[in-house]
Order: C-alpha cells, then sequence, then structure tokens
C-alpha cells in the first residue's frame, strides 16, 4: 500500500504496527452474570453478586456473548474454533474484584482472519492491503476508577465489571498510521454491520492498545512498545507517528528502545512510559476450573452464519451493480447506517441512482448544517421517500424538491401536504409558458438574435429566464421542448 | 422417652411422617445436646432457633396434610463451607469472621426445602484446608473417640470436614454437609466411625460454597448410616443452572434402590494402594472388607492403577493452583476482614488483609499455587499434573474393564492426637494418600466403618465406583455395614 517512511538522520525507517482492540459485545446482560450492560446508570447499580465476586459465587457464561463473538469471526472470514476454554489472568486491583479476569489465553474461540482495507475507502482506485487477524477472545472488562470524588480515597464502580469484550488481535501488518486508521475505520464498520459492537469509541465501547516498533527496511524486527487503551483513530494515528519518531530518535542518539508499555496523552499529544517489562506482571494465566470448554455444535455455528447481515465488500459489489458509482457505492456502505438508510429508501420504491444522490448531496448536506448524525435526521426514509416519489412523478421539480426539504426539515410536515399548501406542483400547461417564453424573448430580443447566430450557450439564459417567470413550478423538459421550438 | 439422639435420618423422618413424635420435639432435644458439648468445639455458630423454625413448619405441613419432604423434621448440621442467607458464614476463617451472606448456597436450599432443619455451622479445617481440623481460626473441633488406653489424649476428628463428623459421632445430629475437595468427606468420616459419600463431581451445586480447588470441590453426606447417606445425598443433589459445571441429570432415588445383593458385582482390589508397611490394623480391616463383599455375592479381582503413586503429588499442584486463584477476592474490599494500616496504599492494604486474614496452611497453600503458576514453572508443574490428572483418570476407565467397584482403606491409619502431625504438612498431607486419586477422577467414592484398630480407635472402607453411578457405591458400603457389626460408640466424655 502507501510506502510510509521516517526519514532519520541515518536513513529510512520503516514503522511495524500491530493493533489489539478492545470491542464491548452488545449484549442485554454481562459476560458470567445476569447483570445489565447499560451505559450512564449510577455507579454500582448494575452489580450482581458474581460481579461482585462475593463468597461462592460462580459465572455462567452468556451464550449470546459467544455468538457475538463467532459471528464476528465469520464476518472476518476467520477460523471459528469448535472447542475454546477461559483462562484467568490473575492480578490484584481494585477495580477487578476476583482478583482474576476471565479471558481466553490458551485456546481463543475465533483463530486466524483477515481484514481488506482500503487507504481511501471512498476512492475506488485507492489500493488495498489485507491485514492478518491472529485471534479474537472473549473476556470481562473490569471496573472503573474513580478518583475525582473525595480529597483521599478512590472509589470503584463496578458497572463494567464483568462486561464481556471481544479482543481483536491484529499480526503485525500495519506500516502506517493510515492504514492503522483505514483497518481501525473498516474493523468498526464490520462490527457495526454484525451488530457484535456498537464501535462508540466515545463511550469506551472500543479502544485498541497499539504495538509500534521501527526497523530499517526489510531489516530485523525492533523492540515493541505497547501503547494502552487508545480511544479514538485520529489519537491512534497521532500516537504512531509520535511514539515511530520517538523510537527513531532515542535509536539515533545511540539510545536502545525499551519493551514497554505506554499511555498516549491526547493533550501534549506524547505517549508516556506506564511501566516496563520488568514491572510487568506475572498473570498466571491457567484454564478456569469454574467453566467448562466452550463447545460449539453445527447447529449453533449454522445459526450464527445464517444471521450474519450482507458485509461491506458485498453491499458495495451489489450497489454498483444497481447502477451506482463507485465513489456512491463506497460512501453509502462504509457504515451500517447509511446502507441502511439507503436500503430503506429502495425498499419505498425509490430509484437507486436517484436515492444515492439525494442521499449524498441533500441529506449529507443538511444533517452536516445542522450537524446532526444520521441517526438523529429529523426527515426519517419513509418521508424523504414521500419527497422523491413527488421528483419521480413529475409532480414537482428538483428545484422545488429542495425547498420543500428545508421546510420539511424545520416543520416536520410532510412533502405532499408542503406542495399542496404552498402551491408548489409543477405546471405543464404548455399554453402558459409559451405566453411566458414570447415575453421573455420581445424583452431581449438582441440575445435572440445572438443565438440564432450561433451563440447555443445563451440557451441556458431562456431556460432560466422561463424558469424565473414561471417561479420555479414549469416543467423543464416542456421549457426545453417549448424554447427550442420558439428559438428556431 | 425415646432418645432422639440415636434416631437417624431415616427414623427421624418416617417417625414425624407417622406421627410418633413431633419434629419440634426432635429439634429441641438436639438443641439441648449441641448446647450441652461445648467441650468438642464442632459447632462456630449455634443457630437452636432455626431448627425449631423449621421444625415447627414440618410439623405444621403434617397437621395440615402437606405433603412431606425427604428430610422433613430432620435437624442438620451445615459445614461452614456453605453460605447460608443471614448466618454467618466464615470458611473457619478470621477473613470471613463476621460475614454474613445475603444468600443461601444451592445445597442447603436444597436441604431446607426437603425439610431439613440447621442445627448450626459446623467447624472446619480454615478454607478446607487440612486433614485435621487444627487449621480452624475458631480452634480445632476435638473428636469424640479416645484410645483405649484409658488416657485422655485429644484427638483429631479429621478434616476438613471435622466438624461434621465430630458432631454426628458425639450424636448431636444424626448428619450433616460435608465437601470433599480430596478426601475432606471420607478421611474424618472414617476417623469417627460413621459413613460418609462425596459423589460424582457435578451431582451437587457448588455455587454459594466457599470455594478451595473448583475443579475438586464436592458436596456431599456425612450420617451414622449408608440409608442415611442415601437420603441426604437424593435432597443434595440436582442440575443447578448457576453452576456451569453441575450435572444437567435426574437425580437417582438412591433410597429406594438401595440393595445389598452385589451379586454379579465385580471388586477390584487395588495393589497400589498396598503401600509398603501399611498399618497392620488396616491391612486387616482391608481383608474383612474383601470377605464381607465376597459373602455378599460379589468376585474379588486384582486390579492395577498404575499411576496411584502421582495422584498426591498432582492433588498437592491442582488443589493450591486453584486455591491461590480461588481465594484472591478476600481482598478487604467488598466484605470480611480488612486490616489498613495508617497511611497505607492498595497495595499495603492488600498485603495485611491477607497478611491478617488467613492462618499459616492457608497461605502455605496460596504460595505453593502462586509458585506452580508462575511463568517459567507453569509447565513443569501445572501442566504436568494436569497430565498425570489425565492419567489417573485413565487408570479407572481401564480398571472398570475388569471391575464395577474398588475396595480400599480410607486412610493409612487411624486417628491421630491433636499436635501429633501438624509440625509437618508433608505428614499430613499423607493422610490423603487413598482419598485423593478418586477426586483427582471425579469418582463417587464412600467411607462406611471396617472396624476398629489396637487403640480402639475406628478404621474406615472406601468404596470407588463409576462416574454416576452412585448406587453401586452405597449397595456395596449397606453390604460391609451389615456384615462388620459396627456398633462402636465414642463414650460421652465431655
Amino acid at each position: 500500500m502507501s510506502e510510509y517512511r521516517i526519514q532519520g538522520n541515518t536513513g529510512e525507517w520503516e514503522v511495524v504496527i500491530g493493533l489489539e482492540v478492545h470491542a464491548q459485545i452488545t449484549s442485554e446482560s454481562k459476560l458470567f452474570s445476569g447483570s445489565s450492560t447499560g451505559f450512564g446508570a449510577e455507579p454500582n447499580s448494575h452489580v450482581s453478586l458474581v460481579d461482585a465476586a462475593m463468597p461462592g459465587m460462580l459465572p455462567v457464561p452468556n451464550r449470546e456473548c459467544l455468538r457475538q463473538a463467532v459471528r464476528t469471526g465469520m464476518a472476518i472470514n476467520a477460523q471459528i474454533n469448535r472447542w475454546s476454554r477461559f483462562d484467568r489472568k490473575n492480578y490484584f486491583y481494585a477495580d477487578l474484584p476476583q482478583g482474576y479476569q476471565i479471558s481466553q489465553l490458551y485456546h481463543p474461540i475465533v483463530g486466524e482472519g483477515e481484514i481488506e482495507v482500503t487507504l481511501n475507502e471512498k476512492d475506488p482506485d485507492s489500493p488495498t492491503k489485507k491485514i492478518g487477524i491472529e485471534r479474537i477472545h472473549v473476556e470481562q472488562d473490569a471496573g472503573k476508577l474513580m478518583h475525582d470524588q473525595h480529597p483521599t480515597m478512590s472509589f470503584v464502580d463496578l458497572n463494567r465489571s464483568g462486561v464481556a469484550l471481544m479482543e481483536i488481535v491484529s499480526r503485525p501488518d500495519i506500516s502506517s498510521p493510515q492504514e492503522a486508521g483505514a483497518y481501525l475505520k473498516k474493523l468498526r464498520s464490520i462490527l457495526r454491520y454484525v451488530g457484535s459492537c456498537d464501535g462508540n469509541m466515545e463511550q469506551g465501547s472500543m479502544r485498541a492498545d497499539v504495538n509500534v516498533s521501527v526497523r530499517k527496511p526489510g531489516g530485523e524486527l525492533g523492540t515493541r512498545t505497547e501503547t494502552k487503551n487508545v480511544n479514538s483513530i485520529r489519537f491512534m494515528m497521532q500516537a504512531i507517528e509520535y511514539e515511530a519518531q520517538r523510537q527513531v530518535d532515542l535509536i539515533e542518539s545511540g539510545g536502545a528502545v525499551v519493551q514497554e508499555t505506554r499511555l498516549f496523552d491526547p493533550n501534549k499529544m506524547e505517549t508516556r512510559s506506564m511501566r516496563s517489562k520488568e514491572d510487568a506482571h506475572d498473570y498466571r494465566y491457567f484454564p478456569d476450573p469454574d467453566l467448562l470448554p466452550v463447545e460449539l455444535d453445527d447447529a449453533f455455528l449454522e445459526e450464527c452464519r445464517a444471521s450474519l447481515p450482507e458485509l461491506p465488500d458485498a453491499k458495495r459489489a451489489r450497489y454498483e451493480a444497481l447502477g451506482l458509482t463507485a465513489y456512491n457505492a463506497a460512501v453509502l456502505t462504509a457504515e451500517a447506517e447509511t446502507a441502511f438508510w439507503f436500503e430503506d429508501l429502495l425498499a419505498e420504491g425509490v430509484d437507486a441512482k436517484q436515492a444515492s444522490n439525494w442521499l449524498m448531496s441533500e441529506l449529507f448536506g443538511a444533517l452536516n448544517k445542522l450537524g446532526k448524525t444520521l441517526d438523529e435526521s429529523p426527515v426519517n426514509p419513509k418521508q424523504a421517500a414521500e419527497l422523491l416519489g413527488l421528483v419521480a412523478d413529475g409532480t414537482i421539480s428538483g428545484s422545488i424538491a429542495k425547498q420543500v426539504f428545508e421546510i420539511m426539515l424545520e416543520t416536520k410536515q410532510g412533502a405532499s401536504a408542503i406542495v399542496e399548501e404552498k402551491g408548489l406542483k409543477q405546471t405543464n400547461d404548455t399554453g402558459a409558458i409559451e405566453a411566458e417564453i414570447a415575453k421573455i424573448m420581445a424583452a431581449n430580443e438582441d440575445k435572440v438574435t445572438e443565438y440564432r447566430s450561433g451563440k447555443d450557450k445563451l440557451f441556458g439564459f431562456f431556460v432560466g429566464q422561463t424558469m424565473k417567470a414561471m417561479q420555479g413550478k414549469a416543467n423543464p423538459q416542456i421549457i426545453n421542448d417549448l424554447l427550442k421550438k420558439a428559438l428556431g | 422417652m425415646t432418645d432422639f439422639s440415636r434416631l437417624g435420618v431415616a427414623a427421624i423422618r418416617d417417625g414425624v411422617a407417622n406421627g410418633e413424635f413431633k419434629a419440634v420435639e426432635v429439634a429441641e432435644a438436639l438443641n439441648t445436646r449441641v448446647a450441652a458439648a461445648k467441650a468438642l468445639n464442632a459447632f462456630i455458630v449455634e443457630t437452636p432457633e432455626m431448627a425449631i423454625a423449621a421444625a415447627q413448619a414440618v410439623d405444621a405441613d403434617r397437621a395440615a396434610g402437606k405433603p412431606l419432604g425427604k428430610m422433613a423434621g430432620v435437624p442438620i448440621g451445615m459445614k461452614d463451607l456453605f453460605c447460608t442467607e443471614g448466618v454467618q458464614t466464615t470458611a473457619a476463617s478470621h477473613m470471613l469472621e463476621g460475614f454474613v451472606p445475603t444468600y443461601e448456597s444451592t445445597v442447603s436450599a436444597n436441604l431446607w426445602k426437603a425439610g431439613a432443619g440447621m442445627l448450626g455451622k459446623l467447624n472446619l479445617d480454615q478454607f478446607a484446608m487440612g486433614s485435621s481440623n487444627e487449621t480452624s481460626y475458631f480452634g480445632n473441633v476435638i473428636s469424640p473417640w479416645r484410645r483405649n488406653d484409658g488416657g485422655s489424649a485429644a484427638l483429631a476428628p479429621g478434616g476438613s470436614s471435622g466438624g461434621s463428623s465430630s458432631a454426628i459421632a458425639a450424636r448431636l445430629c444424626p448428619a450433616a454437609t460435608g465437601t470433599d475437595t480430596g478426601g475432606s468427606i471420607r478421611q474424618p468420616a472414617a476417623f469417627v466411625g460413621i459413613s460418609g459419600i462425596k459423589p460424582t463431581y457435578g451431582r451437587c451445586s457448588r455455587w454459594g460454597v466457599v470455594a478451595f480447588a473448583s475443579s475438586l470441590d464436592q458436596a456431599g453426606p456425612m450420617a451414622r448410616d449408608v440409608r442415611d447417606c442415601a437420603i441426604m445425598l437424593e435432597a443434595m443433589a440436582g442440575f443447578d443452572p448457576k453452576d456451569s459445571t453441575s450435572l444437567d441429570l435426574p437425580v437417582p432415588a438412591w433410597e429406594a434402590a438401595l440393595n445389598s445383593d452385589l451379586k454379579g458385582k465385580r471388586i477390584g482390589i487395588p495393589r497400589e494402594y498396598r503401600l509398603d508397611g501399611i498399618d497392620e490394623d488396616i491391612a486387616k480391616m482391608w481383608d474383612n472388607g474383601i470377605a464381607w463383599l465376597k459373602d455378599a455375592g460379589a468376585e474379588i479381582v486384582d486390579i492395577s492403577l498404575p499411576h496411584t503413586k502421582y495422584a498426591l503429588p498432582a492433588y498437592y499442584i491442582i488443589a493450591p493452583a486453584e486455591a491461590s486463584s480461588n481465594l484472591a477476592r478476600y481482598d478487604g474490599v467488598r466484605f470480611g476482614l480488612r486490616d489498613l494500616p495508617e497511611g497505607a496504599g492498595l497495595q499495603d492494604m492488600y498485603a495485611a488483609t491477607r497478611a491478617a486474614g488467613f492462618g499459616e496452611e492457608v497461605r502455605r497453600r496460596i504460595m505453593i499455587g502462586t509458585y506452580v503458576l508462575s511463568a517459567g514453572f507453569y509447565d513443569a508443574y501445572y501442566t504436568q499434573a494436569q497430565k498425570v490428572r489425565a492419567l489417573i483418570a485413565r487408570d479407572f476407565e481401564n480398571a472398570w474393564a475388569s471391575c464395577d467397584l474398588i475396595l480400599a482403606p480410607t486412610a493409612p491409619s487411624a486417628a491421630f492426637g491433636l499436635g501429633e502431625k501438624n509440625a509437618d504438612p508433608l505428614s499430613m498431607y499423607l493422610n490423603d494418600v487413598f482419598a485423593v486419586p478418586a477426586s483427582l477422577a471425579g469418582l463417587p467414592a464412600m467411607s462406611v466403618p471396617g472396624g476398629l484398630d489396637k487403640q480402639g480407635l475406628p478404621l474406615g472402607l472406601q468404596i470407588i465406583g463409576k462416574a454416576l453411578d452412585e448406587q453401586a457405591v452405597l449397595n456395596a458400603g449397606l453390604a460391609i455395614e451389615q456384615r462388620s457389626g459396627f456398633t462402636a460408640e465414642a463414650g460421652e466424655w465431655w
């Protein structure tokens, strides 16, 4: 894909990047307990006896979380392991009531797969690259420490404790911040399509641990650092840029990169050391004896496969076959919500090209101005289809449609009602149009002469004048026909 | 007047059902005996009012003509490893001293549903780690038994279910719950001349039982005869969706199917259990057991369980490994003891709390477990021990080709004196040598009295069965019970 190189004093450097993405699995209840996973609740209101690790409490796997991990694996063409197992990762911390996190080290539920990314997903000519996925495993999230509640004490909120996460581990196949960004976007898009994670990085339901090392092009792999818990695509790209440059500077000034865990500070735009390998925990992983191995049967796998939606790459190909441009198809499929909106329009009977053009210019433009997302659109697909239907059957012109849409956004009225109330129906009355054309030609005799002597461009002037005189309500095709006849 | 302390589970259940006496009379009589036996230190908490309330409920049900449960009117002791709602649950540790659960373990809830009542919470080795009850934070339980030398040396009731064994042998209760991780039901039963069965792993729910080693822990009944064990096991067992390792199988009617005719059954005698220097009395009891089973119609076959000698070392890697992780939750944050020295940070609090809250044996096992799971040692210890565990299970599988049950001693000796072995953890661990193979394989195993040794102390015979074949184990136990003529009792010195 792109040749991303850092120019150092000793020559060029190549960056090697691998990502571990933690994605919160969309599910009603936690991975091993019946507590709600709802976001934003009062601290410690979603905590069961199991989540609080009371004596004698036992985990019971939530089948839905495993199902979502399997569906995600299928969406990236990964190997699904029919036999997997949960392990305990042991360490003491106040946000970890059990004293261990239940995870999957030795036998993850999903094995190797891959994701194809495009540097500029909206450019059909942009080169593509396959990023290998090493594994996806399922694990528990920890609770949250709150340091701002008391002058000398830290408080613990266990609402997140035990919420299911997928850890999606890439191969170190990524070689630039842009590729990393494209990978994370594509991954998020797939998760949203599958419905296994909402991909909401602001709320922490998706975050990345970023492994970065540098080397001379084609040389031996360098020592890597891991920057933890980066929670936006932009920050991740900045963290990689900073970290790669830091490592090059360090090596070139005679130092050595230390294998360590780092944190990204988005305010200072730099990474900082958190702990070195020497301080690393010995997690004493071992199979969780409270849980049986996870065995997946044919019926379960078949249901997972059958429930997978059409994925972005397949959708894009299908949209192109519907006659959409490659660009439009790419934009409409990049996010599941957009594609679903578009398909709702088609389901209402709107023509594919009309729907895609309107969605990308009118709707996106309007939402942009309003500062709203597609989910928050004041107009729903059914209402939009009504508007586009009026254009398609010639009731209103495209330019009137723009006016009607603006009124819809403001008043939430239906398109037909607005057209009726404001008298915006397009006229096909040739007599009225001919009368206006005659007036315009009389008032612009010079231009008529110029046109007739070969200045074809003036045709547009006459169209505009006529439309203006008709207050925009004349059928443009009829204006064209009548003008051609009148001007000769 | 009936001496209710002499009645077992079946006799109390039937007497209450037939109207021979009221459940409340039984509860009152046993409450009195419990209160008078403090010298044994069998109970950590006594709950006489709960025994009475349960009995009153049963009497009312009977008066109203309602159907009665399997354990209706039977007051029992509850090992203090089972969480009991509203009643302190300590696992005999300082760590959980004062901890009052808001929930009831599945097994104890099953028993209350069956009409049993609770006399109190029974003492045990701390977190069920020990074979003599000397690791309890609340002081060791004393066995009601004494040697026939005229002395008054205090003997170990066995462990970890030592409060259970002592209370039953002293006739403070007709039955009690036990838990068995590596012999904790069978060895104490053997030490005091009662019966106890550890069912197949997964028969009894572990939900609400303070965990020691999850892959081994299994609850079971202890009582004065085999029938009582069968009745109580029926009440305790059953599928529990809250325990992922619980077996989703119906509970067999073990009591109704009890049958001591062993015609057609082949009893395996494992040659590896006949250790060099085996106690003479133990060897003699074992021979008697073989003769009794033969008399009951069984065929005796020699078998080999070649990996037996590796069972104890494997057990003492796997159990502490799991324990080191299971006990991590006792951190002083949410419940139980918190030791927060002046100016201490989080790590200091963990260290201080756990140092103060755990006894020496618990700390030893946490350290062993932490060590064997550590990077660089994991494969050499834990992985290797798991391989051994698989080989032990395969030994049994192979043995089932030539036999249906296995007969062996429960423990290598009779009860020892308190303080005799606790200086040397290894000699204490050796007590489990005959018990742990069945634990590692998850098989049902029972101890029934096999006779007395030269000191006049009880010895136990162990019957190991195929997975899920508790019935055959109970039947063989019954056959031994009918032939051993074991009627010895501890004198009431307390």
